[in-house]
């Protein structure tokens, strides 16, 4: 069933694992004793940032797949994505496993783009267990988006930080585990910010749509859900996307809460916060899961938003078009 | 509202996101770019000294002093410093010519996991290179301007 | 002796605040507007050139010594001497004249880089 953007599961498809690995820098987080694997070392024993990337969210895919009790040949899909080029990390990940891979790309929200499909795909019946997963590393999204690791350039003050991690879950028909009530497709959203380094004024318009969008479709207010929680807004996009739904009536300031912003231990370091892929991903798949399986939150909003961004288009001066896409979970 | 076409909007948009940016802090930031870029030059001034008493002159002097300090960047690169001292120095470590050092470094570090002839050398000059080229470029005109003149 | 202290340590007071000068306006430069680095580095070279060409910079590197040749302006001074050195011995002169002037720091920029390229690897950063 679908009315406005928003399509509800009438078969409540459920998320019975998730798993995630992270970093070093993580580990001194709030998700650092919830994660699965805390990583001693960025580099995860490859010889590069990529292969460390690809491993890390290997590894990820078959740890949710294992505290599933799940074996390989259960899955009938995986649906993964990440921030590289041609999406090589969740490709790779792919090549370790003998069920079919679609690869999926929105930037930093593609955790919740694949969950949402993989829901779809199971409430239709299609398929009967889907992986969704997504990671992101520090080093070689700078090396990609940004400069060499060891150039001498200053952090501007509206930069954030990319986790080096990855999260990941098994979407299952069924009675247990958490549910997926309903799923708010995003719309691209582009107000005109240029600048680079200042993700999360870009961001924050597409958060406030979809969100908005959200409770525009199901009829419901802020104060219904636990917790509003955005992918990697930062600070200062929290900060944006509470005045722009505060501007249209909406007031999320209570319960809205941002992986990025929580993401790391002392935010000063890191500026803005945290972002990338795996942001969103390890925050929900640890920290967020965990606490709604513990009874905590019953009922919360996950929106990860990402910035549709190459170095060609912003080379081209080009403005950052950004999206987020919201699944709305409850225990 | 969601897209580029609403012009007045966007304006509206941007100039609010630019109330909200974070401060700039303007006077560290200088001082920390006076103190390290002065810093810099003294050691170029001291290396320039002590090759003045081992009796170099002129041109080989001025050019052994930047050698010297092109070594001491591409040496702390490697080490991993020097973006250390970037990010805390900004303009005064990248300003000398041991930022140049420090871009032509960096990126040969970087991308010679993608093998050495198209990672290592060709990415070598990715941000030095446009030094390079509007040198020479803006050079050659002098040289031509002198020559005409 | 005495004296001659004096002179060294005001060389050192003369290349600090010049060349710490150079990058405060590149600071606030950095401050004001959203130039990157390379941007930056490309436009005081720039400067450099223009500078020596219209004979401002060359009192300044007298003045200032390291403290004028160390920014990378003084790469631009270099490349701009040596045009106009050798555009005084004819018109190849006058085209080689500004990289062979520059040749010692882009040699040894490559050749410095490759070695460091064999040592080591870049790591990743925790703040």
């Amino acid at each position: 069933m679908k009315k406005g953007n928003t399509v509800f599961f009438k078969n409540a498809p459920r998320i019975i694992s998730f798993a995630a690995i992270c970093g070093t820098k993580e580990k001194e987080g709030v998700i650092g004793e919830f994660a699965d694997i805390a990583l001693d070392d960025d580099m995860y024993g490859e010889s590069t940032y990529e292969k460390a990337e690809c491993k890390m969210l290997t590894n990820t895919i078959a740890l949710a797949i294992d505290k599933a009790s799940l074996k390989e040949k259960d899955v009938d899909v995986m649906l993964s994505g990440d921030l590289l080029n041609q999406i090589i990390s969740a490709s790779f990940a792919a090549r370790d496993y003998n069920f079919p891979f679609l690869g999926v790309y929105s930037a930093c929200s593609t955790m919740s783009e694949s969950i949402m499909l993989s829901a779809m795909m199971v409430n239709a019946g299609y398929v009967k267990r889907a992986v969704a997963a997504t990671g992101s590393h520090f080093a070689s999204a700078e090396r990609q988006y940004r400069y060499p690791l060891e150039l001498g350039c200053t952090r501007p003050p509206q930069s954030q930080w990319t986790v080096t991690g990855a999260g990941g879950c098994v979407i299952a028909e069924g009675k247990e585990g958490i549910k997926i009530v309903s799923a708010t497709m995003g719309r691209v959203c582009d107000y005109g910010v240029t600048d680079v380094n200042n993700m999360g004024a870009a961001m924050a318009p597409a958060a406030a749509d979809t969100i908005m969008q959200h409770f525009k479709d199901t009829g419901t207010s802020p104060c219904d859900y636990d917790m509003i929680l955005t992918g990697d807004l930062g600070a200062l996009g929290s900060r944006i996307v509470k005045d722009l739904t505060w501007e249209k009536g909406y007031d999320i300031s209570e319960n809205h809460v941002d992986c990025g912003e929580i993401v790391y231990n002392v935010i000063e370091n890191e500026f803005q916060g945290g972002s990338g892929a795996g942001c969103s991903a390890v925050v929900l798949n640890s920290y967020v899961l965990s606490k709604m399986r513990a009874g905590l939150y019953k009922r919360i909003l996950f929106a990860a938003t990402g910035a549709l961004l190459s170095t060609v288009s912003s080379g081209q001066g080009e403005s950052i078009p950004c999206i987020s896409h919201l699944v709305e979970l409850e225990y | 509202m969601t897209g580029k076409s609403k012009e007045n909007y966007n304006e509206n948009y941007l100039r609010y996101i630019r109330t909200q940016d974070p401060p700039t802090q303007h006077f560290k930031n200088c001082a920390a770019a006076f103190g390290v870029g002065g810093l810099i030059c003294c050691i170029g001034q001291f290396i320039r000294i002590m090759l003045e008493y081992a009796g170099l002159t002129g041109d080989e002097l001025a050019g052994s002093t930047s050698v010297i300090l092109i070594f001491l960047g591409c040496l702390l690169t490697g080490l991993g410093v020097y973006d250390r001292i970037g990010r805390y120095a900004g303009a005064g470590s990248i300003v000398p010519i041991t930022g140049f050092a420090n871009s032509v470094t960096s990126p040969a570090i970087e991308f010679k996991t993608e093998g050495w002839i198209y990672g290592m050398a060709a990415k070598m000059f990715t941000v030095a290179g446009a030094i390079v080229v509007f040198g020479v470029f803006s050079g050659v005109l002098v040289g031509l301007l002198y020559y005409f003149i | 002796m005495g004296q001659e202290m004096l002179d060294i340590f005001l060389q050192f007071l003369k290349a600090f605040a010049v060349g710490g000068g150079i990058c405060l306006i590149a600071q606030i430069i950095i401050n004001f507007t959203d130039l990157t680095a390379g941007k930056i580095l490309v436009y005081f070279m720039l400067a450099g050139v223009v500078l020596t060409a219209i004979g401002v910079y060359q009192p300044l590197v007298e003045f200032a010594g390291a403290g004028a040749t160390v920014p990378i302006s003084g790469f631009g001074y270099l490349l701009a001497n040596g045009a106009i050195k050798g555009a005084e011995k004819g018109f190849f002169y006058a085209v080689t004249g500004s990289l062979s002037a520059a040749s010692a720091g882009v040699t040894a920029a490559v050749v410095f880089a490759f070695i460091m390229a064999l040592i080591f690897k870049s790591r990743t950063k925790r703040n």
